[in-house]
């Protein structure tokens, strides 16, 4: 029997209910009397000066009411404060496609979408840069003026340990090079907003945003209207997966247009708009040297990645470091170094997806383990089990590390899988992979310096035994209103359906940094739990007198509070609240919680990668591959998570399983990519997500390492299990068919050229990826110049070869 | 524009209201009538968040028009209960957890619908088919198979 009365069952979410009868209220279901509706007028140019913007003649068609452009609103804005180099309509300059410039209400949104081909905007066009290689080299072209080097965003430059050393002391050294695709999120709700600013000169703003406390911030800064009247009430997000988690000019448009014309404005972004709002994965080129010893113990680790990060900063700062960040908690690394570049490029801003910037190296990380498992004729799970960085232990980049389950996870895998027969007696075109990996329960440092709480919560309780739970977490369906009532229900011993929860608003809530970093049940959840000891410290205080029994006797389940030693003595809930409100007034009580010091290096750049406890997670892929046609077959994706301790199984599950699904969609299909600066799939009809029929069978399996920094033993689970799942894929589609795929997506098309079957040359390749920056050349633009005149020459191939 | 008088037949309700002649049929739920659990994601015909029943067939109401309708049955989310009672599609998805941010959810229930009233007992192959033009970006689907197989055991 367990200790626990809600923790721990397959219970359905609170706020299940709503969504499954359709009167869940998503931003753009809210309807305001006398609302307008806004439309965004977006670049046509990938990089160009705005040498004149005219909206008079916008302005003078019948049922426009007001627009307004970057010129209203100069302010830079950004999410991390040390790199704002955003304004939320484009001012004087244009940086890519689909980049807002001016911003129209109207009566109906048909008249505004109508105005916005009223507007007049002159372009002087600049030259665009797309490529790493180009970013990196020309210094004669800025995408920012200020950009120190080219147009190089951030650069950053870590070593821990002897890496001469390590190398020299290293039996095999291996050099990847690998390129990451950039993806988008995709939610399958588009971003909306409405504003309505009132009669009394304040502001309420609802959005699907991850980040209402953020964004909070960001809009007294670009509206110069004090905080204490603005209300930020972040709705149920359809889905965002990082997407939601930067302020957008559609949000500042929205209160702006509202502040001037008195009225709620409502803006919808349409499906080919979220592409261009993108904040998606970042386009990595990486290189990856490690040297290991014959037994397989890694002696050197030196990791340089490359981001292509379009045009502004997003999370970039963040995201550059995390390319580097977490490579160390996996295996023992004795010695590392990390170089990461992010640059600017004209194209959609790349910002945190699901796995943020751990993702990509993961995948080099991995797919270079399974090669080195190879040459060394290691089974690679036995491998990985013996590399194993330990659990209560630190990193050499000084990371502390609590519970570490990925050894039971790896043999979770291998056991549910029947890894050691299918090793074994797979015939060529199938193929069985493995990857682990690791992910943080929320970043260690919020993302503007200050010793505050990084989430806060407030309960109440009723006199008829009714419960509020208030905490600023945005819902963004990963179930964080169904954990704070799960946790605050087995604090107080009540049921979660005796909760109600009050969650994202910035007015009734406490501050809570945020849905992003998967950091909501380890960081709220211990705020709920905190603010729900001190309620039930007062409850048993009541309680004791009146039942005559020490408090270290009494516990609380199910309605009740009762003693231990003979459990039908007891009192309602209800009995022991009232009890405990006459003695000491309203039942309110706040909790928060702050991660621990000491869980990271204090050398510059130690503020990222540092949690108070990381996930982990193993995954196996089973692959068909058709020699003919190319068509890669996921057959089934086993994951096994670390998730401390799962409160929800059911939940977790659902978290891991959307994880593979979506890792499996990047390993496969998915692309963020351009042509000439236009987003070559701006649709879903064209950037594919995985329907159902494509999907492959997932199982879950749940992995409890109870770390004492969870509530109840909790870690994450939305994100780290994607991470182990696209290089798992890719490690066994070299068991099938021989060909290392250190490129994402894998295509049919690319499988075909390895095979040497694409155009019938019947010239193989071992891999699929690049081979340097560039092509390996020192100077970055005569690489450019021979990828282009090489890419012209195959496209002039293609088009002398004969159709059959 | 010139709105235009139409008569719908809505979860056997009939609702005459006015709308512009060139709007869908999800724009009229959501705008009109204010039946805001129909969703959208693309207004393309590629997502099925805005799925509906009509004569208890799967249909896009992005890509129809009322006027094509007539006086078709529809079905939306707001009519899958059975006055208090719960479609026991509802109370599995919330068991099995088949809905994590819910912007699918309504499409996805109207499309599971028409697989239990057409197939009572349907295999995996038969509910992946149905479902794949709904698409989810949360569960990875293995949950709403769940879900539906154990509607179909309770139906």
């Amino acid at each position: 029997m367990s200790e626990f009365s809600i923790v721990g069952r397959r219970l359905p979410k609170v706020n299940a209910w709503a969504h499954l009868t359709g009167t869940a209220l998503y931003a753009d279901d809210i309807r305001l009397p006398r609302m307008l509706y806004g439309r965004l007028l977006r670049s046509t140019q990938p990089h160009a000066r705005i040498k004149r913007l005219d909206v008079s003649r916008a302005l003078a068609h019948p049922g426009v009411v007001a627009i307004v452009t970057g010129a209203d609103m100069p302010e830079k804005m950004g999410i991390m404060p040390s790199t704002q180099d955003e304004t939320a309509l484009a001012v004087d300059k244009v940086r890519y496609v689909g980049e807002p410039v001016a911003a129209v209400a109207a009566l109906d949104e048909d008249t505004a979408y109508d105005a916005l081909s009223l507007i007049d905007v002159e372009y002087e066009p600049l030259e665009p840069i797309f490529t790493i290689e180009e970013a990196l080299g020309r210094e004669d072209v800025k995408i920012h003026e200020d950009s120190r080097r080219a147009n190089v965003f951030k650069e950053v430059h870590l070593a821990f340990g002897d890496l001469d050393a390590g190398f020299a002391a290293a039996d095999l050294i291996r050099d990847d090079w690998s390129f990451f695709e950039g993806t988008t999120h995709a939610p399958i709700e588009t971003h909306a907003c409405v504003a309505s600013y009132d009669g009394d000169g304040k502001l309420t703003l609802w959005t699907a945003t991850q980040v209402p406390h953020y964004l909070h911030r960001e809009l007294e800064k670009v509206l110069k209207l004090p905080r204490s009247r603005i209300r930020v009430i972040a709705t149920p997000n359809g889905g965002a997966f990082g997407g939601k988690s930067d302020p957008f000019g559609h949000e500042f448009s929205a209160a702006l247009l509202s502040m001037r014309t008195k009225r709620p404005v409502k803006f919808t972004l349409d499906r080919e708009e979220v592409f261009y709002a993108h904040r998606g994965r970042h386009p990595v080129k990486m290189h990856l040297r490690t040297g290991v010893k014959k037994d397989g113990e890694i002696t050197a680790v030196h990791f340089q990645s490359y981001l292509d990060g379009g045009a502004y900063a997003s999370y970039g700062i963040a995201t550059t470091y995390y390319t580097g960040a977490l490579m160390t908690v996996t295996y023992r690394i004795p010695a590392y170094k990390f170089d990461g570049v992010r640059v600017y490029t004209n194209k959609p801003p790349c910002g945190p997806k699901r796995g943020h910037g751990t993702t990509q190296p993961r995948y080099a990380f991995e797919c270079q383990m399974d090669k080195i498992a190879t040459e060394l004729g290691l089974d690679p799970i036995e491998y990985r089990l013996r590399v194993l960085q330990p659990g209560n232990s630190r990193t050499v980049n000084d990371l502390r590390i609590t519970t570490m389950g990925l050894g039971e996870c790896l043999r979770a895998v291998r056991q549910a899988t029947g890894w050691d027969a299918k090793r074994e007696g797979l015939p060529k075109g199938k193929g069985i992979g493995v990857a682990g990996s690791a992910y943080i329960s929320g970043a260690g440092l919020p993302i503007y310096w200050n010793p505050m709480p990084h989430s806060g919560a407030e309960i109440r309780i009723d006199r008829g035994g009714g419960v509020t739970v208030m905490c600023g977490t945005a819902e963004i369906g990963q179930g964080s209103d169904n954990m704070l009532a799960s946790v605050a229900a087995e604090t107080l011993g009540i049921l979660p359906e005796d909760v109600h929860v009050v969650s994202g608003d910035t007015s009734l809530a406490p501050v809570d940094l945020g849905s992003y970093s998967s950091r909501v049940t380890m960081m709220a959840g211990n705020a709920v739990r905190d603010a729900g000891l001190k309620l039930r410290a007062l409850l048993f205080e009541s309680a004791s007198e009146k039942l005559g029994v020490p408090v270290a006797r009494l516990a609380t389940a199910y309605r009740r509070v009762y003693d231990l030693q003979d459990p039908e003595k007891h009192l309602s809930f209800v009995e022991a609240a009232n009890l405990a409100e006459s003695r000491h007034g309203t039942l309110v009580a706040a909790g928060s919680y702050t991660p621990p010091a000491g869980i990271g290096g204090s050398y510059k750049g130690a503020g990222v990668g540092p949690t108070p406890a990381y996930s982990y997670q193993a995954s196996v892929a089973e692959v068909s591959v058709d020699l003919e046609t190319g068509t890669l077959t996921v057959d089934k994706i086993t994951t096994a998570h670390d998730c401390g301790r799962a409160l929800n199984p059911a939940n977790v599950e659902g978290q891991i399983e959307g994880s593979a699904y979506m890792g499996y969609g990047e390993a496969i299909v998915e692309e963020q990519i351009f042509r000439g600066g236009l987003h070559k799939k701006p649709s879903l009809l064209d950037y594919k997500l995985p329907t159902s029929l494509d999907t492959p069978e997932l199982e879950a399996i749940l992995v409890e390492t109870n770390d004492s920094e969870g509530p109840f033993g909790a870690k994450e689970a939305g994100e780290g299990p994607l991470n182990s799942v696209i290089p798992a894929i890719a490690n066994a589609v070299y068991d099938a068919i021989g060909v290392r795929f250190d490129e994402t997506p894998i295509t049919a098309e690319k499988i075909l050229d390895a095979l040497g079957k694409r155009d019938n040359r019947g010239v193989t390749k071992d891999r699929i990826g690049p081979d340097g920056l560039g092509d390996g050349k020192v100077d970055p633009r005569r690489a450019m110049r021979r990828l282009s005149a090489s890419t012209d020459a195959r496209e002039r191939k293609k088009t002398a070869a004969p159709v059959d | 524009m010139t709105k235009s008088l139409v008569t719908l037949r809505i979860n056997g309700e009939s609702h005459t209201v006015a709308a512009e002649p060139h709007h869908t049929l999800l724009e009229v739920l959501r705008e009109e009538l204010g039946l805001t659990g129909t969703k959208h994601g693309c207004e393309l015909g590629e997502c099925g968040a805005c799925t509906v029943l009509v004569d208890g067939q799967q249909m896009l109401s992005c890509l129809v028009l009322p006027q094509q309708i007539g006086m078709a049955e529809v079905t939306t989310v707001e009519g899958l209960a059975n006055g208090p009672v719960l479609h026991p599609l509802q109370t599995a998805f919330a068991e099995e957890g088949a809905a994590q941010c819910g912007y699918c959810t309504p499409g996805m229930l109207l499309s599971a619908k028409a697989l239990l009233d057409a197939h009572p007992h349907p295999t995996r192959e038969q509910m992946a088919e149905a479902i794949s033009g709904n698409l989810c970006r949360c569960t990875g689907y293995t949950s709403i198979y769940e879900a539906i197989e154990k509607a179909a055991t309770r139906a």
